[in-house]
């Protein structure tokens, strides 16, 4: 059997139900490697070890008992934008330095009746908020990958974002799973760049309820895993009807696991044109088409199709992104929870508060966001970017009209060195260019690992599906993963 | 049309840092000025899109909000809901006087 840090969920679940392992065995080597993954890539916001241990014990407990649940006994990292009941919940800003949920989102609880072992809370983008994860509150997030210029071995890499640390833990093997969201890419993105399989499942497939906000019309969770299988089991987890969350829909889960190794025969795959964008390295081009052929060598017929309106996506998104966040964060006022920082009168503490707890980015979006809601830019901003919207959304549709599935890039370039594509906010925002139009339309996607780049640095392949399709989604996401066979390791590993 | 809108100046950030309860110093709002403007030009390119008879799009599951028995079903939480209170006496969260 493989060290127990190499092992992907399905294989670890084999191993604990044959009694070749326990939970405890499975938890230590991972709990032991936290600290490592720590100090390299702080990768964590908060470690959870004593937790840890004992949800391992109660978990080998369960199972002498036959009571194992899908995941029991699997060590995964929570993103810290998950409130977790009793352990502290940042969303890496300072305005929630010290906040310690009273409650526990869906999707946590959940994994932890399913038997999960919580390594720690993951680190990321500032509420959610960047594609390389340097706006967090608490550092940025290193890349457990260095690639082949042997002048990068000095240059850290980002692992993406805003789930950075969820993707560099799964890709370094410190944790074997990890939960993301993904409002704009913020799972695919970091998914490519690490090297993971990440599942953006339909917008309302996963309760929202216990996770914060940042826009509440694009936000939704999913796993990052190393396997399309293991994503496939958490989804089925996670999944289904809240009615703590008004937007989560009432629709029956299906055995989403059934999908793996399936058949893609008959599928019609389409390409869109208009995601050959201008300056598009030529490998990620060639990355793309081998993909395709990879598919149609499966059974898929590929065909291509139009979705017009690509080019307008970040900008109608960097106006709804931010109209909502501002709207959403309204919140941390220093009232009832969260950073407070007096002020002379109650205004004076309002924005005292806020001006020192919300980081630069955060700051910036905001003020975009009111800015695009404020009376007389109303229409001008906000309803046109929604009007934009429906005009993204319909193109999909009739896309789907033509084929079952989309391939595309995931993200325009691999790896980026911390500090790069700092000063200019638009060029940050470039890298959602394939993954934010899926956000506008609600659909799934996931990013599966297709390639290193010429410059040894994972990348990933996309496959976006029609809403509530994941099945589909996974069906061709277990295919490509087959036929590709990514067996890569960072250099830094567990 | 957006095209016509722009020019974010020092003032208009300090206008809409107010409405947004953030305190940003005057060097700073400089610099925010030219970022949002840059922002703001290149959202510009929206004004391309044809959106005559298009509605806008809120929700793309076309929901409509879920209606319920009109019942208390949850509360009694008066404890969890103060406990991250920055500031609390008795069973109150308290803030700077308001009222002169």
């Amino acid at each position: 059997m493989s060290a127990p840090t190499d092992l992907s969920i399905t294989e670890a679940r084999a191993a604990l139900d044959a009694k070749k392992l326990s939970a405890v065995e499975l938890a230590e080597p991972h709990i032991s490697a936290s600290e490592k993954a720590q100090s390299k890539l702080n990768a964590y916001i908060q470690i959870t070890s004593e937790l840890a241990r004992k949800q391992a014990k109660e978990s080998d407990a369960r199972r002498a008992a036959g009571k194992a649940g899908d995941l029991d006994g699997i060590p995964m990292a929570i993103k810290d934008l998950f409130c977790t009941k009793g352990v502290r919940t940042t969303a890496a800003s300072k305005i929630l330095d010290n906040f310690i949920p009273t409650y526990e989102s869906t999707v946590t609880k959940k994994l932890f009746d399913a038997g999960i072992v919580m390594l720690g809370k993951s680190n990321l983008d500032e509420f959610a908020m960047g594609s390389s994860n340097i706006t967090s509150a608490y550092g940025p997030v290193v890349s457990p990958w260095s690639g082949a210029d042997p002048a990068n071995s000095n240059r850290k890499l980002v692992p993406g974002g805003s789930s950075g640390g969820s993707a560099a833990l799964v890709a370094g093997r410190f944790a074997m799973a990890a939960t993301g969201t993904d409002t704009g890419g913020s799972i695919r993105q970091p998914a490519s760049l690490a090297g993971i399989v990440g599942l953006k499942p339909t917008y309302g497939r996963c309760s929202r309820w216990g996770i914060v906000a940042f826009a509440s019309s694009l936000d939704q969770a999913g796993p990052m895993t190393r396997t399309v299988a293991d994503a496939a089991l958490m989804l089925r987890v996670t999944a289904g009807f809240d009615e703590k969350d008004s937007t989560s829909v009432d629709q029956p889960v299906p055995d989403y696991t059934t999908a793996i190794g399936a058949s893609v025969k008959g599928l019609k795959i389409g390409i869109p044109k208009e995601y050959r964008i201008d300056g598009m390295p030529g490998e990620i081009d060639a990355l793309w088409q081998k993909g395709a052929a990879m598919l149609r060598d499966a059974g898929a017929e590929i065909i291509e199709i139009s979705l017009p309106h690509t080019k307008y996506s970040l900008a109608v998104y960097y106006i709804i992104a931010p109209a909502e966040a501002s709207s959403n964060l309204a919140r941390y006022d220093g009232v009832r929870f969260g950073l407070r920082v007096p002020g002379e009168n109650l205004n004076g503490m309002y924005e005292n508060t806020r001006g020192k707890g919300f980081g630069k980015e955060v700051r910036r979006r905001i003020l975009i966001g009111t800015y695009a809601l404020s009376a007389g830019y109303y229409d001008a901003y906000y309803l046109k970017a929604q009007k934009v919207r429906r005009r993204i959304r319909d193109d999909f549709t009739e896309a789907f009209i033509k084929c079952d599935l989309i391939l595309a890039p995931t993200a325009p370039s691999t790896a980026f060195a911390i500090g790069e594509k700092q000063d200019d906010p638009i060029q940050m925002y470039l890298n959602d260019v394939f993954t934010v139009p899926v956000n506008l339309a609600g659909l799934p996607g996931i990013s599966v690992p297709a390639g290193l780049g010429a410059d040894g640095l994972p990348l990933g392949l996309q496959l976006i599906g029609r809403s509530f399709d994941e099945m589909t989604v996974l069906k061709a996401a277990s295919a490509l993963e087959k036929a590709v066979s990514f067996n890569h390791k960072p250099p830094f590993t567990a | 049309m957006i095209a016509c809108l722009m020019s974010i100046d020092q003032k208009t950030v300090a206008k809409i840092a107010h409405l947004a309860r953030l305190k940003i110093p005057e060097a700073e709002q400089n610099q925010l000025a030219g970022e949002l403007g840059k922002i703001l030009d290149w959202i510009a390119q929206l004004d391309e899109v044809d959106v005559a008879g298009i509605a806008p799009l809120a929700n793309v599951n076309d929901a409509f909000l879920r209606g319920r028995e009109d019942v208390v079903n949850d509360g009694g939480k008066l404890e969890d809901i103060l406990a991250n209170a920055p500031s609390k006496t008795a069973d109150f969260f308290t803030v700077p006087k308001v009222i002169e």
